[in-house]
């Protein structure tokens, strides 16, 4: 074939790969969230922040409006501080909005959660989000668990409407 | 018992040698990149007898391999109720591993055995002798072309090929299974990461070309000069390279994908 | 010039065990045809190959052009290279282009000519083969006489000194070869080159040489012009330029005697 119609054939072929990477960076990767747009930083502190990880997804009301972008160690308090960047578009959270971090799904990731609070005031670039809810550790939570069951059955621990307990019937001699 | 090891000695010894010679070819090869940039002609040749004409089993085998991963992708899936998982699992799958694998596989076999064949019937019917005979190059003429062409190629064929099989994939899964389309890509555009799965990918689909460049040619170049002697270099760069490949995606994936 | 354009001292070339050249003499004369002619596997072709620096001696000299070729750096044996033709006994031409690209090769390798010259080169070239009008065609559609006759052409391309012929008339039909041997004698005329013949054809290689040499067991077993070979009083000179199957070199393979064989007792072959 003349050299036309070769270098039609390359073009086509070095243009559906570039096609291709193209497709695989906007459509299947997470480049999209990258935004470019910058937002503004928000910082929070928790006792444990479980799973999280950089680039978990931050969101308010299931929306998803930024992403954690540091992870800190905080020697004073002794908390974990967590730098979350919230994209620009959404701005206007008040001063006492909570931060919590939860699971999705059974098994899934974990994420943080914003749930705004009343204040007059909104949040700015670089404030510190105040009210937080640490991520739940399995295991408090059945350590708390069984530690329960157990108070409810020692004396003077019990709840108010409590049964009769079984106590063993003295043997007293007639 | 002697007869044994002095066997595996030569045996030995010969494989270093050849080692030896492929490294020496390797690196004759890339001293005549420089200049055959300033051909582009020779290299737009070589990319269409390498790259285009790979193109069609790249796509169609793109594009099964993708729609079987749905499949079974999704009976696996369905188990842990977490079937809406399905595009990150073909996605992952094939942008880090399927793809360069698969599609470094295919080019051995297709254009890296053409390659193997064209060189050593080259070096058999005397052409590449006549050649230097003619005070010209071989290495820089012949070689070095196909060499960047293959380098090129191979990249763009993954990419290529992980695309496809995405689409495949989607196709059984959103298509004919009734996965969600919203959450097959949602899920994959949040699992996905640039930097770290697609960039990687791209990567090692650049180091196999390479490797099957360079395997292909040397088996050629080095081929005895006679009908068998092509034969045997054609059958020896599809199961170097088939090897070479496994092997070094185990040591990439290893020091990419590990801790 | 009357300086020899390849001189030949003592070169002793082996390989593996087996000996191709043991201490071997030999000297190409300018503007003449000469022949080098031997059995097969007495390592013809391998000579070629040393003259041309493919491969390096163990010993000895070779001086193409006054240069000493085994010493010469890539650069200056590649020039060296422009100056010698070789024609091939397969003619190996490029197979992914035509007759005319095939001859134009090393016109557009080695000049700057613009393609009208060169062109005019590649018809001119073509016509002195009698090729002319085939050079659209590809070698694949070419029989084997007009392949060899095409890399003739693309030989003299760049009007190189010297020409070395591998075999030119191995396998070929009568007419084929009448065709080669004018081409072959015309052309060392024509052009005032110096030409090497390899072969072992006696009828056709003898009526075109100037002088030959006749290879045998890496030495050179005779020299001389035409005439002087077919009235030398050597044995073997005679069994070889004749034909004679027996002689210096027999007809039998070395084997026990025959009587034995026959009725001696059957050896089994473990």
């Amino acid at each position: 074939m003349n050299s036309r119609t070769l270098e039609l054939w390359v073009g086509l072929f070095v243009a559906a790969g570039m096609a291709a990477l193209f497709m695989l960076a906007m459509q299947v990767s997470n480049l999209s969230s990258f935004g470019g747009k910058d937002g503004y930083r928000l910082t929070a502190a928790f006792e444990n922040i479980g799973g999280l990880k950089v680039r978990s997804p931050v969101t308010v009301s299931g929306v998803r409006v930024g992403r954690v972008d540091a992870i800190d160690y905080d020697f004073g308090s002794f908390n974990a501080v967590v730098t979350m960047e919230i994209d620009d578009h959404y701005r206007g959270f008040p001063e006492d909005t909570s931060a919590s971090i939860f699971t999705a799904g059974l098994l899934g990731e974990q994420y943080i959660a914003l749930e705004p609070g009343g204040a007059m005031q909104n949040l700015k670039d670089g404030d510190r989000i105040q009210l937080t809810q640490s991520a739940l550790v399995m295991e408090q939570i059945i350590g708390q668990f069984l530690y329960s069951m157990a108070a409810e059955k020692k004396p003077g621990g019990t709840p108010p409407e409590a049964e009769p307990s079984q106590e063993m019937p003295s043997v007293e001699q007639p | 018992m002697f007869e044994a090891f002095r066997l595996l000695g030569r045996s030995t010894l010969g494989f270093l040698q050849r080692l030896g010679r492929a490294n020496l070819f390797l690196g004759q090869t890339l001293a005549c990149l420089p200049g055959i940039l300033l051909r582009p002609g020779l290299v737009l040749k070589q990319i269409y007898s390498v790259g285009v004409l790979t193109l069609v089993i790249i796509v169609v085998s793109g594009l099964f391999v993708g729609m079987v991963m749905g499949l079974q992708g999704y009976n696996t899936l369905v188990d842990f109720g977490a079937e809406e998982s399905l595009g990150v699992l073909v996605a992952l799958s094939l942008v880090r591993e399927l793809g360069p694998v698969v599609a470094a596989l295919l080019f051995a076999g297709r254009a890296g055995s053409a390659l193997g064949a064209e060189i050593g019937l080259m070096k058999a019917t005397e052409q590449l002798s006549g050649m230097e005979m003619m005070a010209i190059d071989p290495v820089q003429r012949v070689i070095a072309p196909r060499f960047l062409a293959a380098f090129l190629s191979m990249p763009l064929l993954a990419a290529i090929f992980s695309a496809v099989g995405v689409y495949g994939g989607h196709f059984v899964g959103v298509g004919l299974l009734g996965v969600d389309d919203g959450a097959f890509w949602a899920q994959m555009q949040a699992k996905v990461d640039l930097y770290d799965d697609i960039l990687n990918g791209v990567i090692k689909s650049i180091v196999f070309g390479f490797v099957a460049g360079w395997i292909a040619l040397f088996e050629g170049y080095d081929a005895v000069p006679t009908a068998e002697g092509v034969s045997q270099a054609t059958t020896r760069t599809v199961v170097h390279t088939a090897l070479a490949v496994l092997g070094l995606d185990f040591v990439l994936t290893a020091l990419m994908f590990g801790d | 010039m009357t300086e020899p354009v390849v001189e030949i001292r003592d070169l002793t070339f082996a390989r593996g065990q087996r000996k191709i050249f043991d201490a071997v003499d030999l000297d190409i004369r300018p503007c003449s045809v000469t022949a080098i002619m031997g059995p097969s596997g007495s390592g013809k072709t391998t000579l070629l190959k040393l003259i041309g620096g493919q491969l390096h001696p163990h010993s000895g000299s070779i001086r193409v052009f006054g240069q000493e070729v085994p010493a010469l750096r890539r650069p200056a044996l590649y020039r060296l290279r422009k100056r010698i033709g070789m024609l091939f006994q397969t003619g190996a031409l490029l197979t992914d282009i035509n007759v005319y690209e095939n001859v134009a090769y090393p016109i557009r390798e080695h000049t700057r000519l613009t393609e009208t010259l060169v062109r005019d080169l590649v018809l001119m070239k073509l016509e002195a083969v009698g090729l002319r009008g085939a050079a659209h065609l590809m070698p694949a559609q070419l029989s084997g006489g007009m392949a060899r006759r095409v890399a003739l052409a693309r030989a003299i391309a760049l009007d190189p000194t010297m020409v070395m012929y591998d075999e030119p008339f191995t396998g070929q039909d009568p007419i084929s070869m009448g065709v080669l041997v004018k081409l072959i004698r015309e052309l060392n005329t024509a052009l005032g080159m110096t030409s090497v013949v390899v072969s072992h054809d006696v009828r056709e290689t003898m009526a075109i040489a100037d002088y030959a040499y006749l290879l045998s067991g890496g030495k050179v077993i005779d020299h001389g012009t035409p005439d002087e070979l077919r009235d030398s009083k050597s044995e073997w000179s005679g069994q070889f330029l004749n034909g004679h199957p027996d002689g210096p070199v027999p007809f039998h393979y070395p084997a026990p005697d025959f009587r034995d064989d026959l009725f001696g007792e059957v050896v089994q072959n473990v």
